[in-house]
């Protein structure tokens, strides 16, 4: 077994992916400038959140949102042992490395800690009401910037108000709000989360102490709640199929396309019904990412139609056939009281039930924001970014500098606003912009390079791993631990049998087919008793979560979102195994062990 | 007294039973009611007994002898007790009793789909005046009893066994007249283990009270008892009935019922495993948490951790055949205490997570 990982200087660039630096940020790249730095660290892939190369204006919403997370630990809070977490980009591939903080420090910090953390614990319902309304507001204001195109000749209304100035400033103006109002956004997704892990880890630690092999599943049973936001786009699927069938329209829903349905269903008063029921919904619920919600390629229900429309029309067929969608909300609270009673009758005291009884509640008074921040933040207000960079695609394109919409991508964050200078300056000079006979070329060169760099394997760590892994924040959000590295050090699998090691993210022992999927485009090659095998699964895909028999994932701890849905609905989980996508293939019967975590390739 | 049935199936024995199935039938009837299974069987009550007795006639003359024997005397009290064994011994149920009993025995036989099925057939003593199954002496409990000709016999060897040298000797001593003792007794389902073993119903590696750790090997439980096998060890979570922890040992061998020759009864000896069944798990995950739900049932029952003796019977359906052979306090944790000590403050506390690792943080256990 080797003892590190290779250093990010001896990784090479894959062919035809030279000059791939020059896509992102010059401060997230490995440099010599800072190598004696970046040499000494332990730099893990991110593939939670960031699974595939990213581009270069997603790399830029990477980079303002984990600078905002060691903003919190390091400025505001001062977590005692923690910094930030810092972060690279190789080959497309998001690294990160926590930042302790200096051992001297920490004792100092500790008051600072307790001051400012326990305003929070002590104000946290009224701070989240709070930090609801300020993120809708958000959500409002980056819904209402305004990209249209330059126009040939101002509105006369710009002479008449006296207004002094014109619709080239509010484009250059519109992005730079555009850049700040993420920048805020990620601001508010910090502002909560990392004191949500502090006290759910210390509950969990609790239980640790008195139950030294109590699974971590149990743990996260006593807190998760049952009524999560998160849930609540699939709950609707349900609801509009049953209206479907009790309204007496369900055989519209026959496989057609999204104009096709809704062209059937407009067409009396009980389809416009369902139309009005389906716009009460969609907003904001079906602004729902396919996937993690940080690439702009992540498919947005609201935006592509044709996938919840696809889900419906499983779900009409379930409905019709008398199966029972609901979840079982009483039976789901009833064991969350059994299993917290139970742990707390077996604990040695009154004095540590009592303790027991505080850090659980207080876990449970954070956890509604841990669980629904994700829907938020990534889901809701991405969906609006990704929506507003592509009506700036659509000027761009316009005026000739790309292709397509999406080329908008392409660009880097600070780059843009060259971009649109020239834009702008072609516009108000009344001569040629540079751009168009610059960006068109050099968008395609670009694509190329991302279309290599995302075939790319990127592996799971880099640099030399500590010798033991105790970051309280990089154990819970991205469920790495000593035995995690241990086994990537291993290469491929930790065991002689060959068999994958994960978290035991959900209980349950299966047996079947495997299904190796790489991206939610691919969700509907799944079919019925298999096992899926993902990089990482997306909250949105609860609904094939009625098909399958089992979750293997690359990537993931206990609290992944992939973990919560899968406890959600009783399937067999096991997340983090890093080597699942790439040692099993589809087709191979597969036995999957939620109660162990451990998954064994039976039969090809 | 009220009329009570001469036989009663373990399962339909209520407390107003146990006056008249003793001690031991009594404590059997009591598991099962608290959803702890021992291996099925019946109490023949104590009316079979008294009404055998008075039949026979025989009791006077049975307190005669004994009232006229030197006690202090061994050889005659050893000739006494003999004469009271044989006469007790030819004695003969009722007619109605001897129906019941062999109706009950057939039944016992179709449960298990085994005919003439092997029982163990014991003196359940009724009161705490007389002498208790474990002073009656040697001959109150036989085992590997097959046939329902063997199963009467031994029942009248149980009634027998009232007369001992030493019981006779406990009742003149204490004045307990010796035409009022009563007997009962217990046929009960020999174990035919395809596996067994002990469950603690908390770690023994650190008192973890959420666990249940299993011993278990194949065949009978006497190896993993004697550590002569090297058993196979399940650590199972009592709230999640999850299996944390599974170590497969190499059971070479394995305490099998070996066939004796002619009447003996068969014994238990330990044989050599073939090759195929040395490395495999001795108990199915559903076994596992079968038996981990009996030690936790054991330990709500009883009201404290326990140390318990179980087998899987080959005989018994699926679903039934994990019975309880033995529950005893455990000894060694169950003293000590575990609380964690948590700073209540939780700011503190959570400071306290946050610097000191996780992984550095042991359950604090204190004497």
């Amino acid at each position: 077994m080797a003892d590190r990982f290779p250093s990010p200087f001896e990784i090479e660039a894959p062919e035809g992916a030279a000059g791939w630096h020059a896509l992102y940020s010059y401060s997230s790249v490995f440099s010599e400038d800072r190598r004696n730095y970046e040499d000494e660290g332990f730099w893990f892939h991110d593939g939670v959140h960031w699974p595939e190369a990213l581009t270069p204006w997603d790399a830029g919403v990477f980079e303002v949102a984990i600078a905002s997370l060691g903003q919190y630990n390091t400025r505001h809070y001062l977590v005692p042992p923690a910094y930030g977490v810092d972060f690279r980009i190789l080959n497309g591939y998001v690294y990160l490395s926590p930042v302790p903080a200096p051992e001297a420090d920490i004792e100092g910090r500790v008051p600072h800690f307790m001051e400012r953390a326990g305003f929070y614990f002590a104000n946290w319902d009224r701070l989240y009401d709070d930090w609801l309304v300020k993120v809708r507001s958000l959500v409002k204001d980056m819904s209402e910037l305004d990209f249209s195109p330059l126009p040939e000749m101002e509105d006369m209304e710009v002479i008449t108000s006296g207004a002094g100035r014109g619709s080239g400033d509010r484009l250059l103006s519109t992005y730079h709000r555009l850049l700040d109002h993420v920048v805020t956004l990620w601001q508010h997704h910090f502002e909560f989360l990392n004191l949500g892990y502090a006290a759910y880890l210390d509950f969990f630690g609790f239980c640790k102490a008195a139950f030294p092999s109590i699974p971590d599943l149990a743990i996260a049973k006593m807190v998760a709640g049952v009524d999560v936001d998160l849930f609540k786009p699939d709950d609707h699927l349900k609801s509009l199929a049953r209206l479907a069938v009790s309204s007496g329209i369900d055989d519209r829903f026959d496989g057609g396309s999204p104009d096709e349905v809704w062209a059937k269903l407009a067409t009396d008063e009980a389809g416009q019904a369902w139309i009005d029921e389906w716009d009460k919904a969609a907003e904001p619920w079906f602004n729902f990412s396919t996937g993690s919600g940080f690439y702009h390629s992540d498919k947005i229900w609201i935006q592509n139609v044709e996938v919840p429309l696809g889900y419906i029309t499983d779900y009409i067929v379930k409905v019709k056939e008398g199966v029972d969608l609901d979840r079982p909300v009483a039976d789901l609270h009833a064991e969350r009281d059994r299993v917290v009673s139970e742990y707390r009758e077996l604990l040695d005291s009154d004095d540590d039930r009592e303790a027991f009884d505080g850090k659980l509640g207080l876990s449970r008074t954070v956890f509604p924001y841990v669980e629904n921040h994700n829907f938020y933040v990534e889901h809701w207000a991405h969906s609006v970014i990704w929506r507003k960079m592509r009506e700036l695609g659509d000027v761009l394109q316009a005026a000739g500098f790309i292709a397509e919409r999406d080329d908008v991508f392409m660009f880097r964050r600070s780059e843009l606003t060259d971009v649109l200078f020239d834009l702008y300056a072609g516009w108000s000079v009344g001569a040629p912009s540079r751009g168009p006979a610059l960006w068109p070329q050099e968008i395609e060169r670009r694509h190329s390079i991302h279309e290599t760099l995302k075939g790319w394997s990127a592996p799971p760590a880099l640099g030399i791993p500590p010798e033991v892994v105790t970051e309280p924040f990089t154990v819970m959000l991205w469920g790495i631990t000593s035995d995690s590295v241990s086994a990537w050090l291993n290469t491929g699998s930790d065991s002689d049998d060959g068999s994958l090691s994960g978290f035991a993210a959900s209980p349950g022992l299966v047996e079947g087919p495997a299904r190796v999927i790489f991206s939610a485009d691919q969700i509907s090659e799944i079919e019925d008793g298999e096992i899926l095998v993902a990089p990482l699964t997306a909250p949105s895909w609860a609904p094939v979560f009625g098909k399958i028999k089992a979750t293997v994932t690359d990537v993931g701890g206990m609290m992944s979102h992939a973990a919560i849905v899968c406890r959600e609905y009783g399937l067999p989980a096991v997340t983090g195994t890093a080597f699942g996508t790439k040692n099993i293939t589809s087709g191979q019967m597969i036995r999957v062990d939620g109660n162990t975590g451990k998954v064994t390739v039976l039969a090809d | 007294m009220t009329e009570y049935p001469s036989v009663i199936p373990f399962g339909s024995l209520a407390a107003d039973h146990h006056g008249f199935v003793g001690g031991k039938c009594a404590s059997l009837g009591t598991m099962i009611q608290a959803g702890l299974p021992v291996p099925p069987g019946f109490a023949i009550t104590t009316r079979a007994f008294a009404e055998a007795g008075q039949a026979s006639g025989l009791m006077p003359r049975i307190n005669e002898l004994l009232a006229a024997t030197d006690i202090t005397d061994a050889a005659a009290l050893r000739a006494a007790a003999t004469q009271a064994r044989e006469m007790v011994t030819s004695w003969k149920l009722l007619d109605e009793h001897q129906a019941l009993l062999d109706t009950s025995y057939a039944e016992l036989c179709e449960l298990v789909g085994v005919p003439d099925v092997p029982v163990a057939v014991r003196s359940s003593a009724t009161s705490e005046d007389s002498p208790d199954a474990s002073f009656a002496g040697e001959h109150d409990t036989y085992l590997w009893v097959c046939g329902i000709d063997a199963v009467r016999q031994k029942v009248r060897e149980c009634w027998a066994s009232l007369f001992t040298e030493r019981a006779i000797v406990y009742r003149t001593e204490m004045g307990y007249p010796h035409d009022e003792v009563d007997m009962a007794v217990a046929v009960q389902k020999m174990v035919k283990p395809r596996a067994a073993g002990v469950a603690f119903t908390l770690d023994p590696t650190n008192g973890d009270r959420s666990g249940i750790c299993i011993d278990t090997a194949w065949g009978f439980g006497e190896g993993v008892v004697s550590g002569d096998v090297t058993p196979d060890n399940f650590l199972v979570d009592k709230v999640m009935w999850s299996i944390k922890r599974r170590t497969i040992s190499p059971k070479t061998h394995a305490h099998l019922l070996i066939q004796s020759e002619g009447d003996a009864p068969p014994a238990v000896g330990r044989v050599e495993l073939p090759e195929d069944r040395v490395n495999v798990s001795s108990l199915t995950d559903e076994e596992i948490i079968a038996v981990a739900k009996l030690a936790r049932t054991a330990e709500r029952h009883y009201g404290s951790p326990q140390d318990i003796e179980w087998a899987v019977d080959e005989d018994l359906p699926d679903g039934e055949n994990v019975v309880l052979l033995q529950a005893r306090p455990e000894t060694v944790w169950s003293k000590k205490h575990h609380a964690v000590g948590a700073k209540k403050d939780p700011m503190a506390s959570i400071v306290d997570t946050l610097v000191n690792p996780l992984s550095a943080r042991k359950g604090a256990v204190t004497g």
